[in-house]
Protein backbone atom coordinates (compact mmCIF):
# COMPACT_ATOMS: atom_id res chain seq x y z
CA UNK A 1 0.00 0.00 0.00
CA UNK A 2 1.33 3.40 -0.90
CA UNK A 3 0.99 6.24 1.58
CA UNK A 4 1.43 8.82 -1.15
CA UNK A 5 -1.51 11.04 -1.96
CA UNK A 6 -3.08 10.75 -5.42
CA UNK A 7 -2.22 14.40 -6.10
CA UNK A 8 1.43 13.82 -5.18
CA UNK A 9 1.57 10.82 -7.48
CA UNK A 10 0.09 12.77 -10.39
CA UNK A 11 2.47 15.69 -9.88
CA UNK A 12 5.43 13.33 -9.58
CA UNK A 13 6.58 14.86 -6.29
CA UNK A 14 8.89 13.04 -3.93
CA UNK A 15 12.61 12.55 -4.26
CA UNK A 16 14.29 14.49 -7.05
CA UNK A 17 15.70 11.18 -8.36
CA UNK A 18 18.87 12.99 -9.25
CA UNK A 19 21.67 14.75 -7.41
CA UNK A 20 24.18 11.95 -7.15
CA UNK A 21 25.56 12.63 -10.65
CA UNK A 22 27.87 15.40 -9.49
CA UNK A 23 29.24 13.27 -6.66
CA UNK A 24 29.70 10.31 -9.00
CA UNK A 25 31.32 12.42 -11.75
CA UNK A 26 33.81 13.73 -9.20
CA UNK A 27 34.80 10.14 -8.28
CA UNK A 28 35.02 8.98 -11.90
CA UNK A 29 37.19 11.95 -12.90
CA UNK A 30 39.40 11.39 -9.83
CA UNK A 31 40.00 7.77 -10.86
CA UNK A 32 40.99 8.94 -14.37
CA UNK A 33 43.29 11.59 -12.93
CA UNK A 34 45.43 9.13 -10.95
CA UNK A 35 47.14 7.61 -14.05
CA UNK A 36 46.95 10.85 -16.10
CA UNK A 37 48.70 13.07 -13.56
CA UNK A 38 51.32 10.45 -12.68
CA UNK A 39 52.00 9.86 -16.41
CA UNK A 40 52.46 13.62 -16.96
CA UNK A 41 54.78 14.03 -13.98
CA UNK A 42 56.90 10.96 -14.80
CA UNK A 43 57.15 11.90 -18.49
CA UNK A 44 58.45 15.38 -17.68
CA UNK A 45 60.89 13.92 -15.15
CA UNK A 46 62.23 11.33 -17.59
CA UNK A 47 62.90 13.86 -20.37
CA UNK A 48 66.62 14.72 -20.70
CA UNK A 49 65.90 18.40 -19.94
CA UNK A 50 63.13 20.95 -19.61
CA UNK A 51 64.46 23.06 -22.51
CA UNK A 52 62.07 24.41 -25.13
CA UNK A 53 63.17 22.10 -27.99
CA UNK A 54 62.90 18.96 -25.83
CA UNK A 55 59.49 19.76 -24.35
CA UNK A 56 58.07 21.01 -27.67
CA UNK A 57 59.20 17.88 -29.53
CA UNK A 58 57.79 15.66 -26.77
CA UNK A 59 54.42 17.46 -26.81
CA UNK A 60 54.23 17.13 -30.62
CA UNK A 61 54.21 13.32 -30.32
CA UNK A 62 50.56 12.17 -30.76
CA UNK A 63 50.47 10.10 -27.53
CA UNK A 64 51.80 12.99 -25.42
CA UNK A 65 49.41 15.45 -27.07
CA UNK A 66 46.34 13.28 -26.64
CA UNK A 67 47.07 12.37 -23.01
CA UNK A 68 47.93 16.00 -22.19
CA UNK A 69 44.62 17.17 -23.67
CA UNK A 70 42.83 14.54 -21.56
CA UNK A 71 44.79 15.68 -18.51
CA UNK A 72 43.80 19.34 -19.00
CA UNK A 73 40.16 18.46 -19.76
CA UNK A 74 39.62 15.99 -16.90
CA UNK A 75 41.51 18.01 -14.28
CA UNK A 76 39.59 21.17 -15.26
CA UNK A 77 36.30 19.24 -15.00
CA UNK A 78 37.32 17.76 -11.63
CA UNK A 79 38.35 21.19 -10.30
CA UNK A 80 35.06 22.65 -11.56
CA UNK A 81 33.05 20.01 -9.69
CA UNK A 82 35.12 20.36 -6.51
CA UNK A 83 35.13 24.15 -6.28
CA UNK A 84 31.40 24.23 -7.10
CA UNK A 85 30.71 22.12 -4.00
CA UNK A 86 32.88 24.44 -1.90
CA UNK A 87 31.02 27.54 -3.14
CA UNK A 88 27.65 25.84 -2.55
CA UNK A 89 28.77 24.87 0.98
CA UNK A 90 30.10 28.22 2.16
CA UNK A 91 28.48 31.00 0.10
CA UNK A 92 24.90 31.50 1.19
CA UNK A 93 24.01 34.88 -0.32
CA UNK A 94 22.08 33.99 -3.48
CA UNK A 95 23.51 36.68 -5.76
CA UNK A 96 27.09 36.14 -4.67
CA UNK A 97 26.73 32.38 -5.07
CA UNK A 98 25.34 32.73 -8.60
CA UNK A 99 28.07 35.20 -9.54
CA UNK A 100 30.83 32.94 -8.20
CA UNK A 101 29.45 29.77 -9.83
CA UNK A 102 29.05 31.52 -13.18
CA UNK A 103 32.46 33.21 -13.18
CA UNK A 104 34.19 30.00 -12.07
CA UNK A 105 32.52 28.14 -14.90
CA UNK A 106 33.57 30.73 -17.50
CA UNK A 107 37.13 30.81 -16.10
CA UNK A 108 37.46 27.03 -16.26
CA UNK A 109 36.26 26.91 -19.86
CA UNK A 110 38.62 29.75 -20.79
CA UNK A 111 41.62 28.29 -18.96
CA UNK A 112 41.06 24.67 -20.07
CA UNK A 113 40.24 25.80 -23.60
CA UNK A 114 43.47 27.82 -23.81
CA UNK A 115 45.51 24.84 -22.57
CA UNK A 116 43.91 22.43 -25.05
CA UNK A 117 44.23 24.94 -27.90
CA UNK A 118 47.93 25.33 -27.08
CA UNK A 119 48.47 21.56 -27.23
CA UNK A 120 46.59 21.31 -30.55
CA UNK A 121 48.67 24.13 -31.96
CA UNK A 122 51.85 22.29 -31.01
CA UNK A 123 50.48 19.07 -32.54
CA UNK A 124 49.19 20.54 -35.81
CA UNK A 125 50.81 23.96 -36.10
CA UNK A 126 54.17 24.96 -37.59
CA UNK A 127 56.99 23.14 -35.82
CA UNK B 1 9.80 34.65 16.80
CA UNK B 2 11.16 31.91 19.05
CA UNK B 3 11.72 32.87 22.69
CA UNK B 4 15.45 32.14 22.34
CA UNK B 5 17.63 31.49 19.31
CA UNK B 6 17.63 27.97 17.94
CA UNK B 7 20.63 25.88 18.99
CA UNK B 8 23.42 25.78 16.43
CA UNK B 9 25.52 22.74 15.65
CA UNK B 10 29.08 22.99 17.00
CA UNK B 11 31.21 24.97 14.58
CA UNK B 12 34.97 25.30 14.11
CA UNK B 13 35.54 27.38 17.25
CA UNK B 14 34.16 24.70 19.57
CA UNK B 15 35.19 21.61 17.63
CA UNK B 16 38.05 19.59 19.14
CA UNK B 17 40.71 19.51 16.45
CA UNK B 18 41.90 16.07 15.53
CA UNK B 19 43.50 14.38 12.57
CA UNK B 20 40.20 13.56 10.85
CA UNK B 21 38.81 17.07 10.46
CA UNK B 22 42.27 18.60 9.91
CA UNK B 23 42.95 16.30 6.96
CA UNK B 24 39.47 16.89 5.57
CA UNK B 25 40.06 20.65 5.60
CA UNK B 26 43.53 20.13 4.11
CA UNK B 27 41.97 18.08 1.30
CA UNK B 28 39.70 20.97 0.33
CA UNK B 29 42.47 23.54 0.72
CA UNK B 30 44.86 21.56 -1.49
CA UNK B 31 42.04 21.08 -4.01
CA UNK B 32 41.54 24.85 -4.25
CA UNK B 33 45.30 25.36 -4.55
CA UNK B 34 45.44 22.83 -7.39
CA UNK B 35 42.54 24.58 -9.15
CA UNK B 36 44.69 27.74 -9.16
CA UNK B 37 47.55 25.56 -10.39
CA UNK B 38 45.52 24.79 -13.52
CA UNK B 39 45.90 28.44 -14.50
CA UNK B 40 49.68 28.03 -14.22
CA UNK B 41 49.54 24.81 -16.26
CA UNK B 42 47.60 26.53 -19.05
CA UNK B 43 49.95 29.53 -18.92
CA UNK B 44 52.91 27.12 -19.32
CA UNK B 45 51.24 25.27 -22.23
CA UNK B 46 50.36 28.52 -24.02
CA UNK B 47 53.93 29.77 -23.56
CA UNK B 48 55.20 26.48 -25.04
CA UNK B 49 52.90 26.85 -28.06
CA UNK B 50 54.03 30.46 -28.47
CA UNK B 51 57.63 29.55 -29.27
CA UNK B 52 61.07 29.61 -27.68
CA UNK B 53 60.94 33.26 -26.61
CA UNK B 54 57.64 33.05 -24.71
CA UNK B 55 58.67 29.68 -23.19
CA UNK B 56 61.82 31.36 -21.86
CA UNK B 57 59.70 34.06 -20.18
CA UNK B 58 57.50 31.42 -18.53
CA UNK B 59 60.50 29.32 -17.47
CA UNK B 60 62.10 32.35 -15.88
CA UNK B 61 58.89 33.09 -13.97
CA UNK B 62 58.64 29.50 -12.71
CA UNK B 63 62.34 29.40 -11.77
CA UNK B 64 62.21 32.65 -9.80
CA UNK B 65 62.18 32.22 -5.99
CA UNK B 66 58.44 32.97 -5.82
CA UNK B 67 57.76 30.69 -8.78
CA UNK B 68 59.68 27.84 -7.16
CA UNK B 69 57.84 28.42 -3.87
CA UNK B 70 54.53 28.04 -5.72
CA UNK B 71 55.75 24.93 -7.57
CA UNK B 72 56.87 23.27 -4.32
CA UNK B 73 53.50 24.14 -2.78
CA UNK B 74 51.60 22.77 -5.77
CA UNK B 75 53.66 19.57 -5.76
CA UNK B 76 52.83 18.99 -2.07
CA UNK B 77 49.17 19.84 -2.72
CA UNK B 78 49.15 17.39 -5.63
CA UNK B 79 50.71 14.48 -3.68
CA UNK B 80 48.50 15.06 -0.64
CA UNK B 81 45.28 15.45 -2.68
CA UNK B 82 46.22 12.31 -4.65
CA UNK B 83 46.92 10.15 -1.58
CA UNK B 84 43.99 11.46 0.44
CA UNK B 85 41.77 11.17 -2.65
CA UNK B 86 42.61 7.47 -2.92
CA UNK B 87 41.78 7.26 0.80
CA UNK B 88 38.37 8.76 0.01
CA UNK B 89 37.84 6.24 -2.82
CA UNK B 90 38.47 3.38 -0.37
CA UNK B 91 35.90 4.91 1.99
CA UNK B 92 33.44 5.19 -0.90
CA UNK B 93 33.94 1.46 -1.43
CA UNK B 94 33.06 0.95 2.24
CA UNK B 95 36.60 0.10 3.35
CA UNK B 96 38.88 1.50 6.04
CA UNK B 97 36.34 3.11 8.39
CA UNK B 98 37.78 1.60 11.57
CA UNK B 99 39.47 4.06 13.90
CA UNK B 100 42.86 2.40 13.53
CA UNK B 101 42.91 2.21 9.73
CA UNK B 102 41.38 5.71 9.45
CA UNK B 103 44.21 7.20 11.49
CA UNK B 104 46.88 5.06 9.83
CA UNK B 105 45.75 5.97 6.30
CA UNK B 106 45.51 9.64 7.31
CA UNK B 107 49.06 9.74 8.59
CA UNK B 108 50.18 7.80 5.53
CA UNK B 109 48.67 10.50 3.27
CA UNK B 110 50.39 13.36 5.14
CA UNK B 111 53.78 11.71 5.60
CA UNK B 112 53.65 10.21 2.10
CA UNK B 113 52.96 13.64 0.58
CA UNK B 114 55.86 15.24 2.48
CA UNK B 115 58.23 12.41 1.49
CA UNK B 116 57.11 12.47 -2.17
CA UNK B 117 57.51 16.26 -2.34
CA UNK B 118 60.98 16.08 -0.81
CA UNK B 119 61.96 13.22 -3.15
CA UNK B 120 60.70 15.09 -6.23
CA UNK B 121 62.65 18.25 -5.49
CA UNK B 122 65.75 16.34 -4.40
CA UNK B 123 65.62 14.51 -7.73
CA UNK B 124 65.08 17.75 -9.70
CA UNK B 125 67.98 19.46 -7.97
CA UNK B 126 70.19 16.35 -8.31
CA UNK B 127 69.54 16.28 -12.06
CA UNK B 128 70.21 20.02 -12.29
CA UNK B 129 66.74 20.95 -13.55
CA UNK B 130 66.19 23.93 -11.27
Amino acid sequence: MSLRSPLGRVLGTGSAKEGTQQWWAERVSSVALVPLTLWFLCSLLLLPSLDFEVIHAWMAVPTSGLLSILLVAVSTYHAYLGTNVIVEDYVHAHGMKLLLLLSLRFLYVLCGGAGIFAILRIAFGPS
Amino acid sequence: MPARPRPLSPHLQIYRWQIGNSLSILHRATGVALAFGLVALSFWLVSLAGGAASYRVASRAFQSPIGLLFLVGWSFAFFYHLLNGVRHLFWDAGLGFERRSRHASGWFAVVGAVVATAALWALLSHWGRL
